[in-house]
């Protein structure tokens, strides 16, 4: 079972074609506000997130996933089960 | 900080809107004139954005079945069927649409928004699991909020998705609700619903097919999608919309499971809404009499569809999907298809302006929907419309306005 801290490096290589040149992602980055990434964008991260750690995040948790942390916590909370 | 202070980014962008001389998102109908024609502006237009596809609202047989029963049973039941009872012609409505899909149970709802509110959020609760295309219809998304179930969005029509989520929950997927539609309301394109239906029983999942614009116009019935690919029998259940291809208002479930018939006792969408009014019911069970009556309806519709279809490919027009009723053109972003669309109004064209974030992949789209009631002067006129918009592409828009991302603005 992957932990938080061996998911966060991946999230991290998973999110990187999506933030500017020169952006470092951190775990208090903003998902939305600091990425810029509009809703299109975001189902394209998801979907590229979910086919990596073989998950489905519902769409009733997305309302409390603003950071990469938030995020991060989910998919660990996912691969639990 | 108010509570109405979030409306101002709707205020700006309405204003921005308005700046352009119409509102495309509150235009007024001055008067209705027949199922393909109204009055905009003082001016008579062609309507190929109604979703009236066998153009039956005006049809003799069901106005005089409306009037008829406006004056035998009143305006209106002035509450729920659960608390006022059923009017008989309630009944009789549900048994018409039950035998026209030969299916043994169903359950009218006041609208067909209510009829997915209905359905899905009684069907899938705490605990259970509902899979839906992402680009499913607003109702799809709202009726699965309010079961309160996990919600989990597979990529439009692509059946691998769907079943790579279905493994993903094990065992859960016998408590799986998977949610498609016959025909998506924007583009016009169909669910590969026998490749589902394979998936669907390799997972022991329930599949439910909303038929809202594929009722009247697809299998030899008009039945829809699941009857025109022959797996009628391996859907659980059906919803659609009386507001299209019949015309009128309402939605309905249909199933073969006898567990359905329940559905009235817990679905809060059928039990805590006035139940629909005597007239919109008479109506409706005259014009399931009518298509069913009278199937060169739908041919005519796919005569014309494929007329306007080809005018447009002609014209250069990218389009949203195979020829179908439902025949979107996609334009390269917004500022553009505001400026055809009014221009199309102007030369006595309605259709519709479909813009982000109402349409999949961010597209903008001057959708069209075809009625077997069109006359063919009508389409060769649209199409003449459409043509002649190759002036507003090359001369309205300067260059800064067409970004290469401005599909995901």
């Amino acid at each position: 079972m992957m932990s938080y801290s061996e998911i966060l490096p991946q999230l991290f290589d998973t999110l990187k074609p999506f933030t500017k040149q020169g952006f470092r992602l951190k775990e208090q980055t903003e998902l939305v506000a600091e990425l810029g990434l509009d809703s299109l964008q975001v189902m394209q991260v998801l979907l590229k997130i979910e086919d990596h750690f073989d998950i489905s995040i519902p769409l009733n948790n997305l309302p409390n996933i603003r950071t990469v942390k938030d995020l991060g916590e989910e998919i660990e909370k996912l691969l639990k089960g | 900080m108010s509570l109405f202070d979030k409306f101002l980014p709707i205020q700006e962008a309405r204003n921005e809107l308005l700046k352009s001389g119409v509102n495309p998102f509150h235009i007024t109908v001055e008067k209705i004139i027949s199922p393909t024609e109204a009055i905009f502006n003082g001016r008579k237009t062609i309507l190929v954005g109604t979703n009236n596809y066998l153009g039956l609202t005006f049809h003799p047989d069901s106005i005089l079945a409306g009037q008829q029963a406006l004056a035998q049973e009143g305006t209106g039941t002035t509450g729920s069927r659960m608390a006022n009872g059923s009017f008989a012609s309630h009944k009789e409505l549900e048994k018409a649409i039950a035998d026209f899909y030969g299916a043994p149970y169903a359950i009218v709802f006041s609208t067909g928004y209510q009829a997915n509110l209905g359905v899905l959020s009684a069907l899938a609760g705490p605990g259970d699991t509902i899979l839906i295309d992402g680009d499913s219809h607003a109702s799809i998304y709202d009726g699965c909020r309010l079961g309160g179930a996990e919600i989990i969005r597979f990529k439009h029509n692509d059946v691998t998705d769907l079943e790579k989520r279905l493994r993903r929950l094990g065992d859960r997927s016998y408590r799986t609700l998977i949610v498609v539609e016959g025909i998506y309301s924007m583009l016009g394109d169909r669910a590969p619903l026998a490749e589902i239906v394979e998936v669907k029983k390799r997972h022991g999942a329930t599949l439910i097919v909303d038929e809202a614009h594929s009722l009247g116009v697809l299998g030899q019935h008009g039945r829809g999608l699941a009857e025109e690919t022959g797996v009628e029998q391996d859907v659980d259940c059906i919803v659609g919309t009386f507001s299209k291809s019949l015309g009128s208002t309402g939605g309905f479930g249909i199933s073969f499971h006898p567990e359905f018939e329940l559905i009235r006792y817990t679905s809060r969408p059928y039990i805590f809404t006035a139940s629909p009014c005597p007239s919109v019911v008479a109506s409706t069970r005259a014009t399931i009499r009518v298509i069913q009556a009278h199937p060169e309806l739908r041919q005519q519709l796919w005569t014309n569809s494929r007329h306007l279809y080809e005018g447009l490919t002609k014209s250069g027009y990218i389009l949203g999907a195979e020829v179908g009723p439902i025949i979107a053109a996609m334009i390269p972003n917004k500022e553009l298809a505001l400026a055809m669309w009014q221009q199309l109004l102007e030369n006595g064209i309605y259709v519709n302006l479909m813009i982000p974030p109402a349409t999949p992949n961010g597209e903008c789209l001057l959708r069209c929907s075809v009625s077997a009631a069109h006359t063919q002067k009508q389409i060769e006129k649209i199409i003449s419309a459409f043509a002649d918009l190759s002036h507003v592409t090359q001369t309205s828009i300067s260059p800064a306005h067409v970004q290469p991302d401005a599909t995901l603005n």
